[in-house]
């Protein structure tokens, strides 16, 4: 494995000694050269995973491992400096994430910058091929982020994040503000860099289809916790878990007429608070199948083949 | 676009020839380059295109969202009933805007104030332009988030947005555009934030009041399979025009565009085979600092004529209630017949 975390938690104090439990105990692992695809319910903890995982957050319990060595709970600056050469991410929000202040140049040549190795005219030069990499135009690169739409930006993040060549990338949501045909383009990239650099990545996405398309596993997630996971086409043709069952079922259809004849069957009610979260299957409020005991009982993970798990009372 | 008119009466919004420019250190962008569109009562209109390709700003424009300088509405006209709403003095156009025409944003934290409750944010716009009391404004804007189904609406009215999740944030910023009761809601890329339940529940929403409050919706995303579920028409943009339009079944099963037929193909399929590469469509889009005088897709079009470089073509019609058009020359009569494309005049091809 070349990423590795064993029960991780990273807990939100949100005032008034409430602990908001973003993510509650994940033991997941990544083999080099894979891309595992995570998805879930919005605010399900996605995101915190990815950027515990990496560092970006201290996190509450549990051990986050590359390359078999335990990271540090909570990174020094050191630490980060060391680190963020080969662990990097794909931030979701390509408004915040951007220094507004910044160039295009500056900021996708910062990281070649602190690494101090690079002359300005190579990192230009470096900056130029990623932006066509990304499909940008090198000239793009005078100017401030302020100037490019919502896709544009999202591709900066991308160049940002790979010219460095790291390791391993958690790509947050790289896909979802662009057009398809970006997209295409982008999941092409980062299909290419896969096997020339021998990368793996944590894809994190909403939109299913793709997520299977990209995979090689799938893990799904709600409320702080992994429910199922496995190979990506068993996940998405064969669901198990209550919850994926309906996320599948979710998924829209590019084909007006088939969406025209789709049953509507959108899932009920509200995810349940994160805040102070007591026993019992964290489904259990929506849960179609659920019985007396999903309220008490926290549900245990079962194999059900070499590589698929399922973390729900109907499967033990 | 007079030619489409027959087809469409009872137009609320009507949008001609808009052109957006900005200004920025490396020269003029010229953002929107001669948009077109109508959009009927109660009908959806989907925009999908290139990512930076206008859609955004034509909405914004209409909005008066536009920041000036250093962008700048050239030329154009909106009209809503008639009426041309653009460049209007700012005492003017906020009788328009968020009251008549409402908006929703891919991130609601971008328009939302974190320092007030979602419940005085509500009452604010209501106490603005319905002049109603603190006391009935607050009551008005519980009821709207209760119908826009937010559970416990009258606990929920008093939390501040970090305390709401995604999707309730989405629902209270559409209990908000609702609050004067619009007859156009304008929507950019509302759920490419959130999952696929809560995408169905917010588009269901949508749906549900657009029936009820007999509203027209602008649909802007870049998920075809949204635009499947949602839309009755379909703009597809491309550099800052519109290059190609119709019903959405005009539009998925019958395009004639090149570059919709390109977006098409990019689209990964749930049978495709995984080890199949995506085709995207090759090259880049045109730099709209000096956009090109003939067809803006000239440069990527797989079927590119001598005639494309120099001068861009016309709308042509397609079908016979003129619904759909493609603003390409290979619909023009006389242009050599490709393979695969639906022609002006074929039986239905494909
Ligand atoms: N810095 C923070 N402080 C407090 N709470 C936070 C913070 N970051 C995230 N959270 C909370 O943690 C939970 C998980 O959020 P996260 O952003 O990881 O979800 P996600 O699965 O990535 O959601 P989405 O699909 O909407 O991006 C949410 O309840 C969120 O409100
Ligand atoms: N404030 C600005 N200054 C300079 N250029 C701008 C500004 N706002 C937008 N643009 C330019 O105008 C063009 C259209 O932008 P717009 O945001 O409308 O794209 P979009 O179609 O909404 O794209 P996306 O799908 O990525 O959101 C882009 O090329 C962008 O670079
Ligand atoms: S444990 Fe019970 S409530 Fe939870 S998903 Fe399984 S059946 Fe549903
Ligand atoms: S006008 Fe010419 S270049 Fe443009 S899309 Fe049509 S065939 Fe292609
Ligand atoms: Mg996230
Ligand atoms: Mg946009």
């Amino acid at each position: 494995m070349l990423v590795r975390t064993e029960g991780l938690q990273k807990y939100f104090k949100i005032g008034r000694g409430q602990m908001l439990h973003a993510v509650d105990g994940i033991s997941l692992g990544i083999e080099k050269n894979e891309i595992l695809g995570l998805v879930g319910e919005s605010g399900s903890g996605k995101s915190t995973f990815g950027k515990t995982l990496i560092g970006l957050h201290p996190r509450t319990g549990g051990k986050a491992y590359y390359e078999e060595q335990e990271l540090p709970p909570k990174f020094s600056a050191a630490d980060h400096l060391a680190y963020s050469k080969n662990l990097q991410m794909i931030f979701q929000d390509p408004y915040s994430s951007l220094n507004p202040r910044m160039t295009v140049l500056d900021i996708v040549g910062e990281g070649l910058h602190i690494q101090g190795q690079h002359s300005k005219s190579q990192i230009k030069d470096e900056v130029a091929a990623w932006l066509t990499q990304v499909g940008l135009n090198a000239d793009h690169m005078s100017r401030y982020p302020h100037e490019f739409s919502g896709g544009q930006r999202q591709r900066i993040g991308i160049a940002r994040a790979m010219i460095i060549k790291p390791k391993f990338v958690v790509c947050d949501e790289p896909i979802s503000a662009l057009d398809v045909s970006v997209q295409a383009q982008v999941i092409n990239l980062l299909d290419d860099l896969k096997n020339s650099l021998g990368l793996t990545l944590l894809f994190i996405a909403h939109d299913l289809s793709m997520v299977r398309y990209v995979s090689d596993r799938m893990a799904v997630m709600y409320l702080g916790t992994v429910v199922e996971c496995g190979p990506s086409d068993e996940v998405f043709f064969n669901p198990q878990h209550p919850y994926t069952k309906l996320l599948i079922e979710s998924n829209p259809e590019p084909d007006p007429k088939a969406e025209r004849a789709r049953q509507h069957a959108s899932i009920k009610g509200e995810i349940t608070s994160p805040i102070n979260m007591g026993p019992g299957c964290r489904f259990a409020d929506r849960c179609p199948s659920a019985t007396a005991r999903c309220s008490v009982e926290d549900p245990k993970t079962t194999k059900i083949s070499d590589q698929h798990s399922v973390t729900c009372n109907l499967f033990d | 676009m007079s030619d489409m008119d027959d087809a469409y009466k009872d137009k609320i919004l009507e949008v001609e020839n808009l052109n957006v420019e900005f200004s920025t250190y490396g020269g003029v962008v010229q953002a929107v380059r001669g948009v077109n569109f109508s959009v009927g009562r109660g009908e959806t209109l989907a925009i999908v295109g290139e990512s930076g390709c206008g859609k955004s700003v034509t909405v914004q424009s209409i909005m008066g969202l536009i920041p000036t300088p250093p962008g700048k509405i050239t030329a154009g006209e909106a009209r809503l009933r008639g009426n041309n709403i653009l460049n209007l003095p700012a005492k003017e156009a906020n009788k328009f805007r968020g009251v008549e025409i409402g908006m929703i944003f891919q991130d609601p934290m971008t328009s939302l104030n974190p320092t007030m409750t979602i419940g005085d944010q509500i009452s604010e716009t209501l106490m603005v332009h319905r002049h109603l009391s603190y006391a009935d404004a607050s009551a008005k804007a519980v009821a709207l988030l209760d119908k826009t189904r937010i559970p416990e609406a009258k606990k929920r009215a008093a939390q501040y947005p970090f305390e709401f999740s995604g999707g309730m944030l989405q629902r209270a910023m559409i209990a908000q555009s609702l609050a004067c009761n619009p007859s156009v809601l304008i929507a950019d890329e509302p759920t490419t934030a959130l999952d696929v339940t809560i995408q169905a529940q917010i588009l269901e929403l949508m749906s549900e009041l657009q029936k009820t409050e007999d509203m027209s919706i602008i649909l802007i995303t870049h998920d075809l399979a949204v635009v499947a579920k949602m839309a009755d028409r379909v703009a597809v943009m491309y550099a800052g025009q519109i290059v190609e339009m119709g019903a959405v079944d005009e539009i998925f099963y019958e395009s004639a565009h090149p570059y919709t037929m390109g977006l098409k193909e990019a689209m990964p399929s749930n049978r495709n085979d995984r080890a199949k590469k995506l085709t995207p469509i090759e090259g880049s889009p045109p730099d709209l600092f000096s956009p090109p005088a003939g067809c803006g897709y000239y440069a990527r079009c797989p079927h590119a004529m001598k005639l494309c470089e120099t001068k861009q073509s016309e709308e042509f019609i397609l079908s016979s209630n003129s619904s759909h058009f493609s603003k390409c020359w290979l619909q023009h009569p006389e242009a050599p017949k490709t393979d695969g494309l639906f022609q002006a005049g074929d039986e239905h091809a494909s």
